[in-house]
């Protein structure tokens, strides 16, 4: 008998000294999980004082049998309906493991449970009823393992007191499930008859399975191995949030995959821009140095002010991950409603989230059923695999090259509905990242400003079609110009006649509008230039990542001419039209501007002359830091 | 280890950095000697990290619900290495006027100490808590109800909460980002999927989420990490006549365990042998066998 002896060293919490390995077990209902559960608790000692007592008793009040099951249908509920609703989460150990237990349940219709518990674990066993043999649930689970990335599965033939310990029936059974599952890529570590309620093959070889000759189960659980962080792959960084809590400006994530060390060149993707981290930063002794590996959550600060936000991966110069509009994916779908092509959808990749549509389905299939095969719709707690395109580019990886950073959930109404497999990653038309290497200019800021007497900044004005928009960006174009400065105006509709003019204008096309105008203008900011946007931009979120891509640089004016007196102007005959129906999606007469709620200024050219509401802008400029009032201000800007 | 005592209250409020040197100087060397890879208390501070910098991002408007225990002083600690010292949202203690005093002066210290945006808010009276539950369900159920009045006072779109799979078996059944209802109630039944650390973080208006950022945690994992890193306990937790606290409730309802751990090390040999649940001194755990399934899904923690 094994004996644990108290060692005079102060006792280590579970695996600090041995490997500690989550397990699922997993199956078709009614094929005997809960039992099984029960009696490896019992047999490795595992069991609170009192609990198999207390049970017994609880059985003996209802007037039914003790079952091993009740130990984990510890809820009235489950009781009441007999199946285990959702995981549960049970420690015990082997002789060389702590193992924690993650029981899922085997009911179709809380299949969201069994891949909650599923994708936390290292291992699986997959049970299976002797007497029923494979049923659709059995293969079901064994796909959503695969799909899962769950690599080691050991496979228990459960009930062999009901076919009277069968080596025939066990092989027959054997040989199905492992076709199966080598199908799909597994290979079991091991396939073992047992009978949970009696105890054969648990953790005894006994008589009535004399003929096999592998592993007990709990043999099987102490060979797992748990599962490693991926330090061996490439650096990947997702970034979760950027702190401005003191002086620092920190860049927070987890390390995903890879290591990073102070000192060292990394590139911000989807962006492609390149920075060298300057610390790591932590907490209560900082700055931390040596390399921080796969799995830890850092914090570190750049050598330079980059644009960077949540859901940037950042990763080392000739291994980022490929930037993308389009993916294919191998998902699960968990939503009552049918996935299907042309759905809009939010798609989440680490921090990372696009809208995004599907493109195409395929190979969509009850993973239980695995013939029916067809490419219109995917259902509920089936798979398939779809072509996604992505309103936002996101940077991400193969799953068979990074299975951190190649796998995405899908979200429907805040809530998430599939996830799944990146197979493949279509990198668009823009060049390999690697080779972006942004040159800078060779002239200083200050050089810039001093001729200009003025800051780089984006000018924003939105508001409705012919609220004076155009008209005002003019008269300020030509105030700052007469002034020395260097205004470029930057119209919607110009744009769209040449840069953007493959965008139309649906929602994604106009929020793809305005990121390029945004991109642009932020980039004539930076130089010096004062950008001065003309664009409806109805949309709030649209002109929040433009605030967001501009930053420090960005004034927002919102030209707040009511509505009927821009009808009445209509000078390109827009609202007629419209009012006609011969123009669709006009943002005039449809509601849908969504006002600004915190503009650097709002005018409305109804109730002022162009002069004095350029007057109004210049004052803002001056106030706020772009304009230089005196020629002290100037000197103390260099 | 660092302990608040009656008697060593002078000496615990010595120098407000003292604590974080020593622990400074043991937390590098630790992490000199273990670079790159993690041991097992690493790898669960990293998660808990990450889910706080989630909740931080995703939620509008969060609070960390502070019950002075043993847990939640690790969750504060683990949230100030997440933001580089400073817990960013406030922490809330839902008092329910029947802690012991030992917990009372150890908040008061260290919501100083630790810098915190601390809001203590009251429970209503007893009269006004279901008078079917059984007495100590009930007690407890005040808590909940001061809950959700502090709730509706702040419009908190979550509430960080630290409880663990391994304390009771439908704390088990909790996702890490966990919706509630409008009434501020628990649908078993009907919890979305949660899985590759992608949590569900949008409560329809007016609902809420709970945040539980050691949900994977052991009672001996929190023990083992309180040592290492230094974290101060209320003296409660140790032997004393042979008798310690597990886990720390109101007064009336919470007994001691029969124990003879008066340090940390102690306390981590005696969980490795025990088999005696760490809410046994709890006594709404046993009053009957749905009683504490009752309360969850009617918003307790």
């Amino acid at each position: 008998m094994n004996m644990i002896v108290t060692s005079p060293s102060p006792a280590t919490p579970n695996g600090t000294t041995r490997p500690q390995v989550r397990i699922v077990i997993v199956g078709h209902v009614d094929h005997g999980k809960s039992t099984l559960v029960g009696r490896l608790l019992h047999e490795t000692g595992s069991l609170p004082e009192g609990k198999l007592e207390m049970l017994k008793a609880v059985s003996a009040r209802r007037g039914m049998p003790f079952e091993w099951s009740f130990l984990l249908d510890a809820l009235q509920t489950e009781r009441d309906q007999g199946i285990t609703i959702d995981t549960t989460q049970i420690r015990f150990r082997t002789n060389s493991r702590d193992i924690v237990l993650i029981d899922a349940p085997g009911h179709a219709e809380f299949l969201r449970n069994m891949i909650t518990g599923a994708s936390q674990a290292d291992g699986a066993v997959l049970i299976i009823d002797a007497l029923e043999g494979v049923r659709d649930q059995t293969r079901r689970h064994g796909y959503l393992l695969h799909l899962l990335g769950v690599k080691q599965v050991a496979i228990v033939v459960n009930k062999m007191d009901r076919v009277d310990f069968s080596a025939d029936r066990f092989k027959e059974i054997s040989d199905e499930i492992t076709a199966h599952l080598q199908g799909l890529g597994v290979t079991p570590t091991a396939v073992i008859p047992i009978s949970a309620r009696d105890g054969d093959g648990v953790a005894a070889r006994t008589d009535r399975i004399g003929w096999y000759k592998g592993p007990t189960v709990v043999e099987a659980l102490d060979r797992l191995e748990p599962a490693r962080p991926l330090e061996a792959l490439a650096l990947r960084l997702p970034v979760q949030a950027i702190y401005k809590f003191d002086d620092r400006r920190i860049v927070a994530g987890r390390i995903e995959s890879g290591s990073l060390a102070a000192g060292e060149e990394i590139v911000i993707m989807p962006a492609g821009k390149i920075a060298k981290i300057k610390s790591v930063e932590s907490w209560p002794v900082t700055p931390v140095a040596g390399r921080q590996g796969a799995g830890r959550s850092v914090g570190i600060t750049l050598d330079r002010e980059l644009f960077i936000e949540r859901g940037d991966i950042i990763a080392h110069a000739g291994t980022s991950p490929r930037e993308t509009r389009r993916l294919r994916a191998r998902i699960f779908w968990l939503h009552d409603k049918p996935l299907a092509k042309g759905d809009q959808l939010l798609v989440r990749c680490g921090p990372k989230e696009s809208r995004a549509t599907v493109v195409a389905i395929e190979k969509a299939v009850d993973p239980g059923e695995l013939e029916s095969r067809e490419n219109k719709a995917i259902g509920r707690n089936h798979v398939g695999e779809i072509d996604i395109s992505l309103s936002n580019p996101i940077a991400t990886d193969p799953y068979t090259e990074n299975p951190r950073t190649g796998r995405l959930v899908i979200e429907v109404s805040g809530r998430i509905a599939g996830g799944g497999l990146v197979l493949s990653v279509d990198a668009g038309q823009r060049a390999v990242p690697v080779d972006i290497v942004p040159v800078e200019s060779a002239l200083r800021p200050d050089e810039r400003s001093a001729r200009y007497r003025h800051n780089g900044a984006v000018v924003w004005l939105t508001g409705l079609p012919a609220s004076g928009k155009s008209t005002l960006a003019k008269a300020l174009e030509r105030r700052l110009f007469t002034q020395g400065g260097s205004p470029i105006l930057l119209d919607g509709d110009t744009l769209r006649a040449g840069l953007n003019s493959d965008l139309g204008f649906s929602a994604q096309d106009r929020s793809e509008n305005i990121r390029r105008l945004a991109e642009v203008a932020t980039h004539l900011a930076r130089n010096g230039h004062i950008a001065i946007v003309a664009a409806v931009s109805p949309a709030r979120e649209d002109r929040a990542t433009a605030r967001r891509i501009a930053d420090t640089a960005f004034r927002e004016i919102y030209v707040a001419t009511p509505a009927e007196v821009c009808e009445s102007r209509d000078p390109k005959g827009h609202y007629a039209k419209a009012r006609a129906g011969t123009l669709t999606s006009f943002t005039g007469i449809l509601n849908d501007y969504e006002s600004p709620e915190a503009a650097e200024l709002s005018i409305d050219t109804s109730k002022r002359s162009i002069a004095e509401a350029a007057d109004e802008i210049e004052q803002m400029l001056k106030a706020s830091g772009v304009l230089f009032d005196e020629l002290a201000d100037l000197a103390a800007n260099i | 280890m660092h302990l608040l005592k009656d008697d060593s209250a002078a000496d615990a409020l010595r120098g407000p950095t003292s604590v974080e040197q020593v622990h400074a100087r043991e937390y590098s060397a630790h992490l000199a000697a273990s670079q790159p890879s993690m041991d097992h208390l690493d790898q669960l501070e990293a998660q808990s990290i990450y889910i706080f910098r989630e909740a931080f991002a995703r939620l509008k408007k969060i609070a960390l619900l502070w019950s002075l225990g043993k847990d939640s002083n690790v969750m504060i600690w683990l949230a100030r290495k997440a933001f580089f010292g400073r817990m960013p949202f406030p922490a809330m203690h839902v008092d329910t006027g029947k802690k012991f005093p030992e917990m009372y002066r150890f908040r008061d210290h260290y919501g100083k100490e630790w810098d915190l945006d601390l809001r203590v808010e009251p429970c209503p009276p007893i009269d006004a808590v279901d008078p079917t539950l059984p007495p100590a369900a009930r007690s407890a159920a005040r808590k909940t109800e001061g809950l959700k009045m502090a709730l509706a006072k702040y419009g908190f779109d979550g509430l960080i909460a630290g409880i663990r799979r391994d304390e009771e078996a439908t704390r088990a059944k909790e996702r890490v980002f966990s919706p509630r209802g409008l009434e501020g109630n628990w649908d078993v039944r009907d919890q979305p999927p949660e899985f590759w650390d992608h949590f569900n973080a949008s409560p329809p208006q007016g609902a809420h989420l709970r945040i539980h950022p050691i949900l994977h945690w052991t009672e001996a994992d929190i023990w083992a990490y309180t040592k290492r890193e230094n974290i101060p306990i209320i003296p409660l937790y140790l032997s004393q006549n042979g008798k310690r606290y597990r886990s720390l409730g109101d007064q009336d309802i919470t007994n001691p365990v029969a124990s003879t751990a008066s340090n940390i090390d102690e306390i981590l040999v005696e969980l490795e042998q025990t088999k005696v649940p760490e809410r046994a001194g709890r006594a709404l755990d046993h009053e009957t066998e749905d009683a504490f399934e009752r309360l969850r899904v009617a918003g307790y923690l």
